[in-house]
C-alpha cells in the first residue's frame, strides 16, 4: 500500500443489512472529507458497498475500517474489509467479470476494483479475506 | 529542534529589548530585493507581524518550527507565502524576506563584538531561521500547486460549454485536442446539462477534434452509455475521416451509435426524433 | 420493518426512492410492486430514483427484477431520475441494466409510458363497439 499519513480512522462491524447502510454512510463522510468529486464519492461508495455485502454474504460477516490518507498534496479515502470466513481458492477466477459463487451478479469484486485507485485482495481459504480499496481525490 | 531552551529564551528576550531597532533593520532588509513591488509600509508589516508571533513562539518555549508553540508562527508564514505566491513573487523572493531577519540580528547582538557565548547563540539562531525560511519555502510551492491545479480546472470549464440547441436537444461541440480528464469532464458536464434542461437528446460534435485514442474513445463510449441509462439518447457528429479510420483499426464497438456527418444533419435527426416521441404522445392522450 | 409507499395516480403506480435502502427493503418493494400490480391492474410503473446517490449490483439487480415481474403481468415499468454519478458509476461497474427502460425524469416517464402502453388505436376498438356508448 501507498505510504500514506491515515487520519479520522473508523471501524465499523459488519454483520446485518443495516451495517451495509453504515458502512456506506461512513465511507460516503470520508468521502466528502478528503474532497473528492461528485463522481468520485459516487464511485467509492458504490465500491465499499459491493466490498460490505460480500463480506457480509460471502465472509459470514466481519469488519471495515474507513480513514483519510493523505499522499504528498493528494488527498483519499482508504476503506480495509476484513473477514474470517472461507477464504477465496482462486483470486484469479473470483476477478472475473461475471463469475459468482452466490445469488449476486458476479461484478462485486471486479466492479469494485475498476471503481477504486488501488485493490488489495489477500486471502486464503480457511483463512478469511481482507480487501484494502483506495480512492484519490483527482 | 533547532535550538536548545536557553538559546531560544534570550533570542525571545534580544527580540524583545531590541525590538524597534531590529524590526527596523529586517524591513528594510527584506524590503530590498522587492524593487518596490511591495510597499515599504506593507514589507515592514509583514516583518513586524513575523517578528511579534515568533517572539511569543519563543517566550512561549518554541525550539524550533515544528514546535507545539510555534503553531501561530507556522500559520503566518503559511499565510505570507500564500500571498505572495498569488502576487506574484518568486520562491527566493519569498523566503529572503524571512532570512532577512539574520541581518538584523546579526547587528543587534553585536556579534562581531561579543565572545564566543555570543557566536554560537548567533549560529543555533541562524540554524531556526533557516527553519523558518524552508517553511516558508515549502508552503510557498504548495501554494503554487494549488494555483496552478485551480487554473487547470478553470480551463477545462471554459473549454466545454454545453449548449441547448432546441427543446430537448443539448450539444456539446468539441473543440481542440481531447485528453482523459478533459474526457471526463466532458461527460460530466453534458449529463449534468441533460437533467438541468431535461432534454433527452444530446449531441457530441467532435468536428473540432484533430485526434482520438482508445482512452478518449471509450471515454465517448461510456458517456453515450450512462446517458442511455438516464433515459436520453446521444448522437455523435462530426468524426473526420481519419478519426473513423482510427476508430475502426482500435477495434473500438460503436455498435448502435447514432452517426452523422455534421452538427446540423444530427440537430435535424434529434428534432425529427423529438417531433415523433411528442405526436405519438398526443395521440395517445 | 419500513416499507416504501406505493402511490397509484390514475393508471400509473409511482414509487419514489428516497432514502439509503437496506437489502430487505428492496426486496419487500419487488413484492409489494407485483401485488399492487395484480390489484390495481395498472399498465404502468414509474419508480423514481431521483433521491438515490448510489446505485450497486444489488439494487440494479433489483430493478431488473421489478421490470421483468411487471412485465410478465402485463405492466411496463420506467426508471427515472437517475443521477449522472450514478449513471457513470454503473457503466463503470459494468451494468447494463438490461431490460430497464428509462427516463430523465418522472414527466418523461410518463409520456414514454403513453407512447407505449396503449398501442391499440380508438379505430381498433370500434370494431367491438364502445360498450359505454352502446349501453347508454
Amino acid at each position: 500500500m501507498t505510504t500514506s499519513e491515515a487520519t479520522d480512522r473508523q471501524v465499523q462491524a459488519i454483520s446485518s443489512d443495516e451495517d451495509v447502510v453504515r458502512v456506506r454512510q461512513l465511507v460516503r463522510t470520508a468521502a466528502v472529507a478528503a474532497k473528492l468529486s461528485l463522481v468520485d464519492q459516487t464511485k467509492v461508495v458504490t465500491a465499499a458497498s459491493e466490498l460490505a455485502r460480500n463480506t457480509l454474504v460471502y465472509g459470514g460477516g466481519g469488519s471495515a475500517e474507513v480513514c483519510r490518507v493523505l499522499n504528498g498534496s493528494r488527498h483519499g479515502v482508504r476503506i480495509v474489509f476484513t473477514d474470517s470466513g472461507p477464504g477465496i481458492a482462486d483470486v484469479e477466477l473470483a476477478l472475473t467479470d461475471g463469475y459468482t459463487s452466490g445469488t449476486g451478479m458476479g461484478l462485486g469484486l471486479s466492479g469494485a476494483r475498476r471503481l477504486v485507485d488501488e485493490f488489495h485482495l489477500d486471502t486464503a481459504v480457511g483463512a478469511g479475506t481482507t480487501v484494502a480499496v483506495v480512492k484519490w481525490a483527482r | 529542534m533547532a535550538l536548545n531552551a536557553e538559546q531560544a529564551e534570550r533570542l525571545g528576550q534580544l527580540l524583545s529589548t531590541h525590538s524597534d531597532r531590529i524590526s527596523q533593520r529586517w524591513s528594510e532588509v527584506a524590503a530590498a530585493p522587492l524593487k518596490g513591488r511591495l510597499t515599504v509600509a506593507e514589507a515592514a508589516r509583514h516583518t513586524g507581524e513575523l517578528q511579534a508571533q515568533l517572539r511569543s513562539a519563543l517566550l512561549a518555549g518554541a525550539t524550533g518550527v515544528d514546535s507545539v508553540h510555534s503553531a501561530e508562527l507556522r500559520a503566518l508564514l503559511t499565510e505570507l507565502s500564500r500571498s505572495r505566491a498569488r502576487m506574484g513573487f518568486t520562491a527566493s523572493e519569498t523566503a529572503t524576506s524571512v532570512f532577512a531577519l539574520k541581518t538584523a540580528l546579526y547587528e543587534a547582538a553585536d556579534v562581531e563584538k561579543g565572545d564566543d557565548a555570543a557566536l554560537r547563540d548567533y549560529v543555533a539562531w541562524s540554524a531556526l531561521i533557516d527553519e523558518l525560511g524552508l517553511f516558508t519555502f515549502e508552503a510557498y510551492s504548495r501554494a503554487r500547486e494549488e494555483i496552478i491545479t485551480a487554473q487547470g480546472e478553470q480551463l477545462l470549464e471554459l473549454s466545454t460549454p454545453v449548449v441547448k440547441l432546441w427543446e430537448g436537444v443539448v450539444a456539446v461541440p468539441l473543440v481542440g485536442t481531447l485528453d482523459s480528464a478533459r474526457a471526463q469532464v466532458v461527460m460530466e458536464r453534458l449529463l449534468e446539462a441533460l437533467v438541468d434542461t431535461g432534454s433527452p437528446y444530446a449531441i457530441i460534435d467532435i468536428t473540432g477534434v484533430p485526434a482520438v485514442d482508445t482512452q478518449v474513445a471509450q471515454h465517448v463510449l461510456k458517456t453515450v452509455m450512462a446517458a442511455r441509462l438516464m433515459g436520453a439518447e446521444c448522437i455523435i457528429s462530426g468524426i473526420r475521416p481519419q478519426i473513423a479510420q482510427t476508430i475502426v483499426t482500435l477495434g473500438i464497438e460503436f455498435g448502435d451509435i447514432v452517426t452523422k456527418a455534421s452538427l446540423a444533419d444530427a440537430l435535424r435527426h434529434a428534432v425529427q426524433r423529438r417531433n415523433a416521441d411528442q405526436r405519438a404522445v398526443k395521440r395517445e392522450a | 420493518m419500513d416499507r416504501l409507499p406505493i402511490l397509484k395516480i390514475g393508471s400509473v403506480l409511482l414509487v419514489s426512492i428516497q432514502i439509503d435502502m437496506q437489502d430487505q427493503m428492496a426486496l419487500q418493494l419487488q413484492e409489494d410492486l407485483g401485488q399492487r400490480i395484480v390489484d390495481t391492474g395498472c399498465k404502468g410503473v414509474i419508480i423514481d430514483i431521483t433521491g438515490l446517490d448510489i446505485v450497486d449490483s444489488f439494487v440494479g439487480r433489483t430493478l431488473s427484477t421489478i421490470a421483468s415481474i411487471s412485465r410478465v403481468l402485463d405492466a411496463e415499468t420506467i426508471v427515472v431520475g437517475m443521477r449522472p454519478a450514478v449513471a457513470i458509476t454503473l457503466v463503470e461497474l459494468g451494468l447494463s441494466l438490461e431490460g430497464i427502460r428509462t427516463a430523465l425524469n418522472v414527466e418523461r416517464g410518463l409520456e414514454l409510458l403513453a407512447r407505449s402502453t396503449e398501442p391499440d388505436t380508438a379505430d381498433d376498438l370500434e370494431l367491438f363497439g364502445d360498450p359505454e356508448t352502446a349501453s347508454s
